[in-house]
């Protein structure tokens, strides 16, 4: 009995596996505008009062600050890429992993992960007749990826939480008069 | 005695997958679609000759799509961008002159391991973008 399910099995997994492998096509919604999608824009968006040479100046240093390492750079478009490896683990995964290892299962648990932000720039033209005034908006991106002990992807996803990206804009408002003062 | 059918469908299955996907090297300069027919779905015109805030402008798009920034060179006019949901979907973008009064907009993604060549996608993304610009992305024969 044991022996003809395990006979139907096999084959079904590997035909599973056939379909993974070549198969696995693009979503219909990804590269579709989603209804969050001005809610998500509106909590990653902070404006300034300055000008975009300081702001990014200011968002480079702050990245700085927060132990990223600045990949690429595009001054004039108003884009810094920057990105840091970082520990991964949970006290709750490692818990739970050494109550299953008791019981002989051995489970990978998140070791490491990728940490990268985009910051992105632009100016905002308040009056066409003031151009004294000089106001900005920056657009922050977070995104992640994790890893296993076992060196297998386990999650790669974007930040959407609020407060990350609240706490980032104190951090740069503190980072503009910082430099400013010329800290 | 019993074992042996399951032993040999595994094996030809096994051979099936092994045969389905592309050999590696292959793979360098592999294409799914027609050269010609990859670039209409790929291209589209603007009516603008500001390739700055083109650019500009496909970076917020693409912020908005949920993609983070991976690279951008005004001068060359590329932008390149990474999405993760679960998936890995790179993108990118060129932006180039067209005669005196267009640019034309190129966009190729590749989802996970996979190239994009689904002409439906592309025209969502030109469909965000032409509302993010106020222009219409015209086809390109």
């Amino acid at each position: 009995m044991t022996l003809r399910k395990k006979s139907a099995c096999f084959p079904g997994f590997l035909l599973l596996l056939l379909f993974s492998g070549c198969a696995a096509t693009i979503p219909k919604e990804a590269l579709q505008l989603s209804p969050e999608s001005l809610k998500i824009r509106q909590i990653q968006t902070k404006r300034f009062d300055t000008d975009e040479k300081r702001l990014l100046a200011s968002s480079a240093a702050l990245l700085q600050d927060l132990g990223f390492n600045i990949d690429e750079t595009s001054s004039e478009l108003g884009v810094i890429t920057c990105s840091k490896r970082r520990d991964a683990t949970t006290p709750s995964q490692i818990m739970g992993a050494i109550a299953l290892a008791f019981l002989g299962v051995q489970t990978p648990i998140d070791k490491e992960q990728l940490i990268r932000a985009s910051v992105v720039t632009h100016p905002i033209q308040i009056e066409e007749t003031d151009q004294s005034v000089k106001r900005t908006a920056v657009r922050v991106t977070f995104q992640r990826i994790i890893w296993s002990t076992q060196g297998q992807i386990t999650r790669q996803e974007c930040i959407i939480e609020e407060p990350i990206y609240r706490e980032f804009f104190d951090k740069l408002s503190k980072s503009l008069f910082l430099e400013a003062q010329d800290i | 005695m019993r074992r042996k059918p399951s032993v040999i469908s595994m094996l030809v299955i096994s051979l099936l997958a092994f045969a389905s996907c592309a050999p590696s090297t292959k793979q360098v300069l592999a294409t799914g679609e027609s050269q010609v027919k990859l670039r209409s779905i790929q291209t589209r015109a603007f009516d603008t000759t500001d390739k700055n805030k083109m650019l500009r402008t496909v970076i917020a798009t693409l912020q908005d799509l949920g993609f983070i920034i991976d690279k951008a060179d005004a001068n060359l006019g590329t932008v390149s961008a990474t999405k993760l949901d679960r998936y890995n979907l790179k993108i990118t973008v060129t932006v180039r002159e067209r005669g005196e009064t267009q640019l034309l907009v190129r966009a190729n993604a590749q989802y996970n391991i996979t190239p994009v060549e689904d002409p439906e996608t592309y025209q969502q993304f030109f469909n965000s973008l032409s509302k993010a610009i106020f222009l219409t992305a015209h086809e390109v024969d």
